[in-house]
Protein backbone atom coordinates (compact mmCIF):
# COMPACT_ATOMS: atom_id res chain seq x y z
CA UNK A 1 0.00 0.00 0.00
CA UNK A 2 1.33 3.57 -0.80
CA UNK A 3 -0.04 6.63 -0.24
CA UNK A 4 -0.89 9.03 -3.03
CA UNK A 5 -1.89 11.77 -1.88
CA UNK A 6 -2.12 13.11 2.48
CA UNK A 7 -4.94 14.99 3.92
CA UNK A 8 -2.67 18.19 2.51
CA UNK A 9 -2.15 16.82 -0.64
CA UNK A 10 -6.32 16.78 -0.78
CA UNK A 11 -6.86 20.19 0.52
CA UNK A 12 -4.59 21.45 -2.22
CA UNK A 13 -6.39 19.99 -4.49
CA UNK A 14 -9.75 20.82 -3.78
CA UNK A 15 -8.57 24.46 -3.42
CA UNK A 16 -7.14 24.27 -6.95
CA UNK A 17 -10.63 22.46 -8.43
CA UNK A 18 -12.36 25.09 -6.40
CA UNK A 19 -10.43 28.30 -8.20
CA UNK A 20 -10.13 26.69 -11.52
CA UNK A 21 -14.60 26.13 -11.52
CA UNK A 22 -14.96 29.47 -11.07
CA UNK A 23 -11.91 30.45 -13.46
CA UNK A 24 -13.74 28.44 -16.60
CA UNK A 25 -17.48 29.58 -15.40
CA UNK A 26 -16.42 33.32 -15.09
CA UNK A 27 -17.82 33.13 -11.27
CA UNK A 28 -20.24 31.23 -9.16
CA UNK A 29 -23.22 32.81 -10.53
CA UNK A 30 -24.81 30.37 -12.72
CA UNK A 31 -23.26 26.62 -11.49
CA UNK A 32 -24.44 23.87 -9.29
CA UNK A 33 -22.43 21.48 -7.49
CA UNK A 34 -24.05 17.71 -7.66
CA UNK A 35 -21.41 15.22 -5.80
CA UNK A 36 -22.26 11.47 -6.08
CA UNK A 37 -22.60 9.58 -3.29
CA UNK A 38 -21.00 8.29 -1.31
CA UNK A 39 -17.55 10.34 -0.83
CA UNK A 40 -18.26 12.47 -4.01
CA UNK A 41 -21.05 14.09 -1.72
CA UNK A 42 -19.04 15.35 1.19
CA UNK A 43 -16.29 16.26 -1.80
CA UNK A 44 -18.91 18.98 -3.80
CA UNK A 45 -19.93 20.28 0.19
CA UNK A 46 -16.10 20.91 0.65
CA UNK A 47 -15.76 22.45 -2.60
CA UNK A 48 -18.67 24.61 -2.13
CA UNK A 49 -17.45 25.84 0.86
CA UNK A 50 -14.14 26.50 -0.52
CA UNK A 51 -16.02 28.55 -3.13
CA UNK A 52 -18.14 29.88 -0.93
CA UNK A 53 -14.94 31.82 1.36
CA UNK A 54 -13.54 33.13 -2.39
CA UNK A 55 -17.07 34.41 -3.73
CA UNK A 56 -18.45 35.35 -0.39
CA UNK A 57 -21.43 33.58 -1.71
CA UNK A 58 -23.42 30.25 -1.60
CA UNK A 59 -23.65 27.58 -4.14
CA UNK A 60 -26.55 25.42 -4.32
CA UNK A 61 -24.87 22.17 -3.83
CA UNK A 62 -27.05 19.08 -3.81
CA UNK A 63 -26.37 14.88 -4.54
CA UNK A 64 -27.03 12.67 -7.31
CA UNK A 65 -27.32 8.86 -6.65
CA UNK A 66 -27.24 7.03 -9.94
CA UNK A 67 -27.62 3.38 -8.73
CA UNK A 68 -30.64 2.66 -10.45
CA UNK A 69 -29.03 4.11 -13.57
CA UNK A 70 -25.90 1.78 -13.60
CA UNK A 71 -25.83 -0.87 -16.59
CA UNK A 72 -23.83 -3.07 -13.89
CA UNK A 73 -26.93 -3.82 -11.99
CA UNK A 74 -26.80 -7.52 -12.99
CA UNK A 75 -22.81 -8.16 -11.70
CA UNK A 76 -23.03 -7.43 -8.69
CA UNK A 77 -25.01 -7.63 -5.06
CA UNK A 78 -28.10 -5.35 -4.72
CA UNK A 79 -26.97 -1.30 -3.50
CA UNK A 80 -28.51 0.24 -1.51
CA UNK A 81 -30.14 3.46 -2.79
CA UNK A 82 -28.95 6.56 -1.70
CA UNK A 83 -30.84 9.94 -1.35
CA UNK A 84 -30.44 12.26 -4.47
CA UNK A 85 -31.28 16.14 -3.19
CA UNK A 86 -31.48 18.99 -5.94
CA UNK A 87 -31.22 22.17 -4.63
CA UNK A 88 -33.89 23.88 -4.96
CA UNK A 89 -33.01 26.49 -7.70
CA UNK A 90 -32.83 22.92 -10.00
CA UNK A 91 -30.69 22.10 -12.87
CA UNK A 92 -32.64 23.72 -15.53
CA UNK A 93 -30.36 25.91 -17.46
CA UNK A 94 -27.61 25.46 -14.75
CA UNK A 95 -24.30 24.57 -15.46
CA UNK A 96 -24.00 21.50 -13.45
CA UNK A 97 -20.36 20.13 -12.40
CA UNK A 98 -20.22 16.74 -11.05
CA UNK A 99 -17.92 15.59 -8.64
CA UNK A 100 -17.01 12.42 -7.77
CA UNK A 101 -13.84 10.78 -5.60
CA UNK A 102 -12.44 8.72 -8.54
CA UNK A 103 -12.62 8.54 -12.08
CA UNK A 104 -12.28 4.60 -13.12
CA UNK A 105 -14.46 3.45 -16.10
CA UNK A 106 -16.61 6.00 -16.65
CA UNK A 107 -19.58 4.09 -16.27
CA UNK A 108 -20.72 6.35 -13.31
CA UNK A 109 -20.50 9.29 -14.90
CA UNK A 110 -22.22 8.18 -17.95
CA UNK A 111 -25.15 6.92 -15.10
CA UNK A 112 -24.86 10.49 -13.72
CA UNK A 113 -26.16 11.81 -17.27
CA UNK A 114 -29.03 9.36 -17.69
CA UNK A 115 -30.47 10.86 -14.35
CA UNK A 116 -29.81 14.26 -14.91
CA UNK A 117 -31.63 13.81 -18.15
CA UNK A 118 -34.94 12.50 -15.80
CA UNK A 119 -34.38 15.78 -13.78
CA UNK A 120 -34.29 18.50 -16.17
CA UNK A 121 -31.37 20.22 -19.34
CA UNK A 122 -28.62 21.58 -17.41
CA UNK A 123 -26.76 24.53 -19.68
CA UNK A 124 -23.99 22.19 -19.40
CA UNK A 125 -22.39 19.33 -17.38
CA UNK A 126 -19.04 19.76 -15.81
CA UNK A 127 -17.07 16.63 -14.47
CA UNK A 128 -15.06 17.41 -11.01
CA UNK A 129 -12.57 14.47 -9.38
CA UNK A 130 -9.70 13.91 -6.91
CA UNK A 131 -8.54 11.17 -8.57
CA UNK A 132 -8.21 9.95 -12.47
CA UNK A 133 -6.46 6.95 -12.40
CA UNK A 134 -7.28 5.69 -16.02
CA UNK A 135 -8.89 2.95 -17.96
CA UNK A 136 -11.33 4.62 -19.35
CA UNK A 137 -13.83 2.44 -20.95
CA UNK A 138 -16.55 4.94 -22.36
CA UNK A 139 -15.30 8.06 -24.16
CA UNK A 140 -15.60 10.43 -20.90
CA UNK A 141 -12.76 13.37 -19.67
CA UNK A 142 -13.01 15.05 -16.65
CA UNK A 143 -12.73 18.85 -16.62
CA UNK A 144 -11.02 19.52 -13.12
CA UNK A 145 -8.86 16.82 -11.54
CA UNK A 146 -6.96 16.67 -7.97
CA UNK A 147 -4.53 14.10 -9.70
CA UNK A 148 -3.92 11.92 -11.89
CA UNK A 149 -2.79 8.61 -10.82
CA UNK A 150 -1.20 6.18 -13.26
CA UNK A 151 -2.55 2.43 -11.91
CA UNK A 152 -2.81 -0.95 -13.65
CA UNK A 153 -6.14 -2.82 -13.67
CA UNK A 154 -4.32 -5.19 -10.75
CA UNK A 155 -4.32 -2.28 -8.65
CA UNK A 156 -7.02 -0.12 -5.89
CA UNK A 157 -7.91 2.83 -5.48
CA UNK A 158 -8.53 3.92 -2.08
CA UNK A 159 -10.34 7.25 -0.97
CA UNK A 160 -10.64 7.85 2.75
CA UNK A 161 -12.11 11.09 4.04
CA UNK A 162 -12.78 12.37 7.59
CA UNK A 163 -16.36 12.54 7.07
CA UNK A 164 -16.55 8.78 6.71
CA UNK A 165 -13.12 7.42 7.48
CA UNK A 166 -11.86 9.70 10.08
CA UNK A 167 -9.01 10.83 7.94
CA UNK A 168 -7.99 12.68 4.57
CA UNK A 169 -6.03 9.82 2.27
CA UNK A 170 -5.94 8.61 -0.82
CA UNK A 171 -3.77 5.16 -1.21
CA UNK A 172 -3.41 2.43 -3.99
CA UNK A 173 -3.24 -0.82 -2.85
CA UNK A 174 -2.23 -3.96 -4.77
CA UNK A 175 -5.31 -6.42 -5.57
CA UNK A 176 -7.93 -5.24 -7.98
CA UNK A 177 -11.08 -4.54 -6.51
CA UNK A 178 -14.28 -7.19 -6.75
CA UNK B 1 -32.87 -11.96 -0.74
CA UNK B 2 -34.61 -14.30 -4.13
CA UNK B 3 -37.87 -14.51 -2.43
CA UNK B 4 -40.74 -12.50 -0.90
CA UNK B 5 -43.06 -14.66 0.62
CA UNK B 6 -43.52 -13.94 4.44
CA UNK B 7 -43.08 -10.96 6.43
CA UNK B 8 -41.58 -14.02 8.98
CA UNK B 9 -38.54 -14.28 6.45
CA UNK B 10 -37.75 -10.66 6.81
CA UNK B 11 -35.26 -9.49 9.87
CA UNK B 12 -35.93 -5.89 11.13
CA UNK B 13 -32.96 -4.65 8.92
CA UNK B 14 -34.13 -6.29 5.67
CA UNK B 15 -37.39 -4.62 6.49
CA UNK B 16 -36.26 -1.37 6.71
CA UNK B 17 -33.83 -1.40 4.02
CA UNK B 18 -37.07 -1.96 2.04
CA UNK B 19 -38.70 1.25 3.41
CA UNK B 20 -35.48 3.06 3.07
CA UNK B 21 -35.50 2.61 -1.15
CA UNK B 22 -39.15 3.23 -1.18
CA UNK B 23 -38.46 6.65 0.41
CA UNK B 24 -36.03 7.13 -2.46
CA UNK B 25 -38.20 5.78 -5.17
CA UNK B 26 -40.89 7.90 -4.08
CA UNK B 27 -39.33 10.88 -5.68
CA UNK B 28 -39.60 8.88 -9.10
CA UNK B 29 -43.10 9.26 -8.57
CA UNK B 30 -43.25 12.43 -7.74
CA UNK B 31 -41.10 13.35 -10.71
CA UNK B 32 -41.74 14.66 -14.06
CA UNK B 33 -40.33 11.14 -15.90
CA UNK B 34 -41.81 8.64 -13.71
CA UNK B 35 -40.07 5.99 -15.48
CA UNK B 36 -36.15 4.22 -14.38
CA UNK B 37 -34.22 2.32 -16.77
CA UNK B 38 -33.31 0.01 -13.53
CA UNK B 39 -34.81 -3.22 -14.65
CA UNK B 40 -35.02 -2.79 -18.79
CA UNK B 41 -35.22 -6.25 -20.23
CA UNK B 42 -36.70 -8.39 -17.06
CA UNK B 43 -39.79 -9.61 -17.02
CA UNK B 44 -42.38 -10.08 -14.26
CA UNK B 45 -45.52 -11.89 -14.28
CA UNK B 46 -48.38 -10.56 -12.45
CA UNK B 47 -50.43 -14.31 -12.01
CA UNK B 48 -53.71 -13.86 -10.35
CA UNK B 49 -55.77 -16.93 -9.43
CA UNK B 50 -57.58 -14.72 -7.53
CA UNK B 51 -59.92 -11.34 -8.05
CA UNK B 52 -57.61 -7.97 -7.58
CA UNK B 53 -57.87 -4.33 -8.18
CA UNK B 54 -55.28 -2.28 -6.40
CA UNK B 55 -52.50 -4.90 -5.78
CA UNK B 56 -52.34 -5.88 -9.51
CA UNK B 57 -52.40 -2.56 -10.72
CA UNK B 58 -49.94 -1.25 -8.03
CA UNK B 59 -47.53 -4.47 -9.30
CA UNK B 60 -47.73 -3.09 -12.73
CA UNK B 61 -47.24 0.36 -12.05
CA UNK B 62 -44.07 -0.08 -10.34
CA UNK B 63 -42.69 -3.02 -12.49
CA UNK B 64 -43.22 -0.16 -15.81
CA UNK B 65 -41.82 2.52 -13.43
CA UNK B 66 -38.54 0.52 -13.44
CA UNK B 67 -38.89 -0.58 -17.72
CA UNK B 68 -39.80 -3.98 -16.55
CA UNK B 69 -41.30 -6.08 -18.97
CA UNK B 70 -44.93 -7.36 -17.35
CA UNK B 71 -47.37 -10.21 -18.31
CA UNK B 72 -50.93 -9.82 -16.84
CA UNK B 73 -52.44 -13.24 -16.15
CA UNK B 74 -55.55 -13.94 -14.41
CA UNK B 75 -57.15 -17.39 -13.56
CA UNK B 76 -60.10 -16.11 -14.91
CA UNK B 77 -60.02 -16.25 -19.46
CA UNK B 78 -56.65 -18.71 -18.88
CA UNK B 79 -56.04 -22.34 -19.07
CA UNK B 80 -56.51 -21.94 -15.25
CA UNK B 81 -60.00 -22.11 -15.45
CA UNK B 82 -59.92 -24.91 -17.79
CA UNK B 83 -58.07 -26.94 -15.02
CA UNK B 84 -54.39 -26.48 -15.73
CA UNK B 85 -52.61 -27.05 -12.51
CA UNK B 86 -50.10 -24.42 -10.78
CA UNK B 87 -47.18 -26.64 -11.65
CA UNK B 88 -48.17 -26.88 -15.09
CA UNK B 89 -48.47 -22.85 -15.19
CA UNK B 90 -45.74 -22.17 -13.36
CA UNK B 91 -43.67 -24.39 -15.76
CA UNK B 92 -45.20 -22.35 -18.75
CA UNK B 93 -44.18 -19.02 -17.39
CA UNK B 94 -40.71 -20.93 -16.91
CA UNK B 95 -40.67 -21.70 -20.46
CA UNK B 96 -41.05 -17.82 -21.27
CA UNK B 97 -38.38 -16.71 -19.41
CA UNK B 98 -39.96 -14.99 -16.29
CA UNK B 99 -37.61 -13.16 -14.02
CA UNK B 100 -40.55 -13.00 -11.22
CA UNK B 101 -43.47 -14.26 -10.28
CA UNK B 102 -46.21 -12.06 -8.59
CA UNK B 103 -48.95 -14.66 -7.44
CA UNK B 104 -52.17 -14.08 -5.35
CA UNK B 105 -53.93 -17.15 -4.79
CA UNK B 106 -56.85 -18.26 -2.79
CA UNK B 107 -54.68 -21.49 -1.01
CA UNK B 108 -52.72 -20.49 1.43
CA UNK B 109 -49.23 -21.54 1.07
CA UNK B 110 -49.28 -21.40 -2.93
CA UNK B 111 -46.67 -18.65 -2.74
CA UNK B 112 -44.45 -21.35 -0.36
CA UNK B 113 -45.02 -24.04 -2.74
CA UNK B 114 -44.21 -22.17 -5.84
CA UNK B 115 -40.55 -21.27 -4.27
CA UNK B 116 -39.71 -24.31 -3.29
CA UNK B 117 -40.90 -26.60 -6.01
CA UNK B 118 -38.38 -26.82 -9.21
CA UNK B 119 -40.59 -25.66 -12.04
CA UNK B 120 -39.49 -21.94 -12.10
CA UNK B 121 -36.09 -20.43 -11.03
CA UNK B 122 -37.38 -16.56 -10.85
CA UNK B 123 -38.11 -15.36 -8.06
CA UNK B 124 -41.92 -15.49 -5.94
CA UNK B 125 -43.68 -12.66 -4.50
CA UNK B 126 -46.22 -13.04 -2.63
CA UNK B 127 -49.16 -10.70 -3.33
CA UNK B 128 -51.59 -12.48 -0.79
CA UNK B 129 -52.06 -16.21 -0.35
CA UNK B 130 -55.77 -17.19 1.24
CA UNK B 131 -56.09 -16.22 5.02
CA UNK B 132 -51.90 -16.63 5.31
CA UNK B 133 -50.05 -13.54 4.17
CA UNK B 134 -49.85 -9.77 2.08
CA UNK B 135 -46.26 -8.61 2.98
CA UNK B 136 -46.11 -6.04 0.18
CA UNK B 137 -49.37 -4.73 1.73
CA UNK B 138 -48.00 -4.78 5.22
CA UNK B 139 -44.85 -3.09 3.97
CA UNK B 140 -46.91 0.02 2.56
CA UNK B 141 -48.61 0.18 5.59
CA UNK B 142 -45.48 0.49 7.50
CA UNK B 143 -44.31 3.17 4.62
CA UNK B 144 -47.30 4.65 5.11
CA UNK B 145 -47.38 4.99 9.04
CA UNK B 146 -43.52 6.11 9.25
CA UNK B 147 -44.11 8.96 6.69
CA UNK B 148 -47.00 10.09 9.01
CA UNK B 149 -45.89 9.00 12.42
CA UNK B 150 -42.28 8.39 12.69
CA UNK B 151 -40.62 11.69 13.40
CA UNK B 152 -37.55 10.64 11.60
CA UNK B 153 -37.23 7.05 13.15
CA UNK B 154 -36.60 4.51 11.27
CA UNK B 155 -37.94 1.93 12.96
CA UNK B 156 -41.78 2.32 14.90
CA UNK B 157 -41.12 1.80 18.29
CA UNK B 158 -43.76 3.43 20.71
CA UNK B 159 -46.29 3.39 18.48
CA UNK B 160 -49.52 1.93 19.09
CA UNK B 161 -51.26 0.30 16.58
CA UNK B 162 -55.00 -1.21 16.79
CA UNK B 163 -56.17 -3.51 13.57
CA UNK B 164 -59.93 -3.98 14.09
CA UNK B 165 -62.59 -6.73 12.37
CA UNK B 166 -62.03 -9.75 10.57
CA UNK B 167 -58.67 -10.68 11.89
CA UNK B 168 -59.37 -14.30 11.45
CA UNK B 169 -59.43 -14.45 7.52
CA UNK B 170 -57.43 -11.35 7.30
CA UNK B 171 -53.66 -11.86 5.74
CA UNK B 172 -53.03 -8.14 5.76
CA UNK B 173 -53.15 -8.51 9.73
CA UNK B 174 -51.11 -11.19 10.10
CA UNK B 175 -48.88 -9.77 7.65
CA UNK B 176 -48.86 -6.43 9.94
CA UNK B 177 -48.72 -7.47 13.05
CA UNK B 178 -45.69 -9.57 12.24
CA UNK B 179 -44.58 -6.47 10.70
CA UNK B 180 -45.14 -3.93 13.10
CA UNK B 181 -44.14 -5.95 15.94
CA UNK B 182 -40.68 -6.46 14.26
CA UNK B 183 -40.49 -2.50 13.84
CA UNK B 184 -41.45 -1.94 17.35
CA UNK B 185 -44.61 -0.99 17.17
CA UNK B 186 -47.25 -2.16 20.37
CA UNK B 187 -50.04 -3.63 18.42
CA UNK B 188 -53.86 -4.57 19.47
CA UNK B 189 -56.27 -6.87 17.81
CA UNK B 190 -60.03 -5.81 18.15
CA UNK B 191 -62.86 -8.75 16.98
CA UNK B 192 -65.08 -10.47 17.95
CA UNK B 193 -64.22 -13.86 19.06
CA UNK B 194 -65.86 -15.41 16.52
CA UNK B 195 -63.53 -13.39 14.01
CA UNK B 196 -60.34 -14.21 16.08
CA UNK B 197 -57.56 -17.45 14.73
CA UNK B 198 -57.12 -19.86 16.99
CA UNK B 199 -54.07 -19.58 18.63
CA UNK B 200 -54.17 -15.91 18.66
CA UNK B 201 -52.51 -15.79 21.79
CA UNK B 202 -48.92 -16.69 20.37
CA UNK B 203 -48.94 -13.78 18.07
CA UNK B 204 -47.21 -10.75 19.42
CA UNK B 205 -50.40 -8.09 20.22
CA UNK B 206 -52.63 -8.20 22.69
CA UNK B 207 -56.47 -8.69 22.38
CA UNK B 208 -59.49 -6.51 23.14
CA UNK B 209 -63.13 -7.05 21.92
CA UNK B 210 -64.26 -3.58 23.29
CA UNK B 211 -63.16 -0.76 20.80
CA UNK B 212 -64.45 2.07 22.74
CA UNK B 213 -61.65 1.10 25.29
CA UNK B 214 -58.80 0.87 22.77
CA UNK B 215 -59.40 4.12 20.16
CA UNK B 216 -58.57 6.47 22.29
CA UNK B 217 -55.08 5.16 23.35
CA UNK B 218 -53.37 4.46 19.76
CA UNK B 219 -52.01 6.39 17.18
CA UNK B 220 -53.74 4.22 13.77
CA UNK B 221 -56.72 2.53 13.34
CA UNK B 222 -56.03 -0.21 10.95
CA UNK B 223 -59.91 -1.48 9.43
CA UNK B 224 -60.16 -4.83 8.08
CA UNK B 225 -62.68 -5.40 5.54
CA UNK B 226 -65.41 -8.10 6.68
CA UNK B 227 -64.52 -10.90 4.01
CA UNK B 228 -68.14 -12.15 3.28
CA UNK B 229 -66.74 -13.92 0.16
CA UNK B 230 -64.25 -16.28 2.81
CA UNK B 231 -67.60 -16.61 5.41
CA UNK B 232 -69.17 -19.80 5.39
CA UNK B 233 -70.47 -19.74 8.63
CA UNK B 234 -72.32 -16.75 10.86
CA UNK B 235 -69.94 -14.90 12.79
CA UNK B 236 -72.06 -12.32 14.05
CA UNK B 237 -75.74 -11.99 14.30
CA UNK B 238 -76.22 -9.32 11.33
CA UNK B 239 -74.26 -6.11 9.79
CA UNK B 240 -75.90 -3.66 12.44
CA UNK B 241 -74.49 -4.89 15.33
CA UNK B 242 -70.89 -5.71 13.98
CA UNK B 243 -71.15 -2.10 12.59
CA UNK B 244 -72.52 -0.86 16.11
CA UNK B 245 -69.56 -2.49 17.77
CA UNK B 246 -66.22 -2.52 15.82
CA UNK B 247 -67.24 -0.11 12.80
CA UNK B 248 -65.55 2.97 12.80
CA UNK B 249 -67.83 6.10 12.32
CA UNK B 250 -67.96 9.55 13.03
CA UNK B 251 -68.66 9.31 16.79
CA UNK B 252 -65.67 6.56 17.19
CA UNK B 253 -63.16 8.64 14.98
CA UNK B 254 -64.00 12.53 17.89
CA UNK B 255 -62.25 10.43 20.72
CA UNK B 256 -59.06 9.17 18.45
CA UNK B 257 -55.88 10.99 19.41
CA UNK B 258 -55.11 14.32 17.71
CA UNK B 259 -52.46 13.26 15.16
CA UNK B 260 -53.48 9.70 14.63
CA UNK B 261 -54.75 8.58 11.37
CA UNK B 262 -57.16 5.75 9.78
CA UNK B 263 -56.14 3.31 7.35
CA UNK B 264 -57.94 0.77 5.65
CA UNK B 265 -56.10 -1.95 2.89
CA UNK B 266 -59.30 -1.93 0.55
CA UNK B 267 -61.59 -2.76 -0.69
CA UNK B 268 -63.93 -1.07 1.73
CA UNK B 269 -67.52 -2.04 2.87
CA UNK B 270 -68.42 1.80 3.30
CA UNK B 271 -71.05 1.55 5.68
CA UNK B 272 -70.14 -1.85 7.70
CA UNK B 273 -66.77 -1.72 8.79
CA UNK B 274 -66.25 1.94 8.06
CA UNK B 275 -68.60 4.73 7.71
CA UNK B 276 -68.59 7.50 4.62
CA UNK B 277 -67.62 10.10 6.88
CA UNK B 278 -64.39 8.07 8.27
CA UNK B 279 -62.86 6.77 4.65
CA UNK B 280 -63.30 10.31 3.52
CA UNK B 281 -62.16 12.74 6.49
CA UNK B 282 -58.35 14.70 6.92
CA UNK B 283 -57.31 11.66 9.12
CA UNK B 284 -58.13 9.10 6.55
CA UNK B 285 -54.99 8.07 4.75
CA UNK B 286 -56.65 5.31 2.42
CA UNK B 287 -55.61 6.48 -1.03
CA UNK B 288 -52.06 7.58 0.05
CA UNK B 289 -51.81 4.21 1.17
CA UNK B 290 -52.49 3.13 -2.55
CA UNK B 291 -50.07 5.53 -3.93
CA UNK B 292 -47.38 4.40 -1.56
CA UNK B 293 -48.10 0.95 -2.04
CA UNK B 294 -46.35 1.99 -6.19
CA UNK B 295 -43.07 3.05 -4.12
CA UNK B 296 -43.06 0.36 -1.80
CA UNK B 297 -43.64 -2.34 -4.95
CA UNK B 298 -41.08 -0.78 -6.86
CA UNK B 299 -38.77 -1.33 -3.26
CA UNK B 300 -39.49 -5.22 -3.37
CA UNK B 301 -38.61 -5.89 -6.93
CA UNK B 302 -35.68 -3.54 -6.86
CA UNK B 303 -34.28 -5.60 -3.70
CA UNK B 304 -35.34 -9.11 -5.47
CA UNK B 305 -34.22 -8.33 -9.00
CA UNK B 306 -31.70 -5.23 -9.45
CA UNK B 307 -29.02 -6.89 -7.91
CA UNK B 308 -27.16 -10.55 -9.63
CA UNK B 309 -26.41 -13.67 -8.54
CA UNK B 310 -24.18 -14.31 -4.95
CA UNK B 311 -21.65 -12.13 -6.12
CA UNK B 312 -19.13 -10.13 -3.82
CA UNK B 313 -19.83 -6.57 -4.07
CA UNK B 314 -17.43 -3.88 -4.18
CA UNK B 315 -18.87 -1.33 -1.39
Amino acid sequence: MSVALSAQDITRALTRISHEILEKNQGSANIVLLGIPTRGAHLATRISSIIASIEGSEVPTGTLDITLFRDDLRMRPPRAIMPTKIPTSGIEGKDVILVDDVLFSGRTIRAALDALGEIGRPRAVQLAALVDRGHRELPIKADFIGKNLPTSKSQSVRVLLSEIDGRDEVTIEEGAEL
Amino acid sequence: MRHLLSIADLNKSEAISILDTATELARVSDGAVKKLPTLRGRTIVNLFAEDSTRTRISFEAAAKRLSADVINFSAKGSSVSKGESLKDTAMTLQAMGADAVVIRHSASGAAQRLADSQWMSGSVINAGDGTHEHPSQALLDAFTIRKHLGMGASDLAGLNVAIVGDILHSRVARSNVLLLALLGAKVTLVAPPTLLPVGIQNWPATVSYDFDSVIPHVDVVMMLRVQQERMSDLFFPNAREYSRYFGLNGERMASMKSGAIVMHPGPMNRGLEISAEVADSARSVITEQVTNGVSVRMAILYVLLAGGALEVGRD
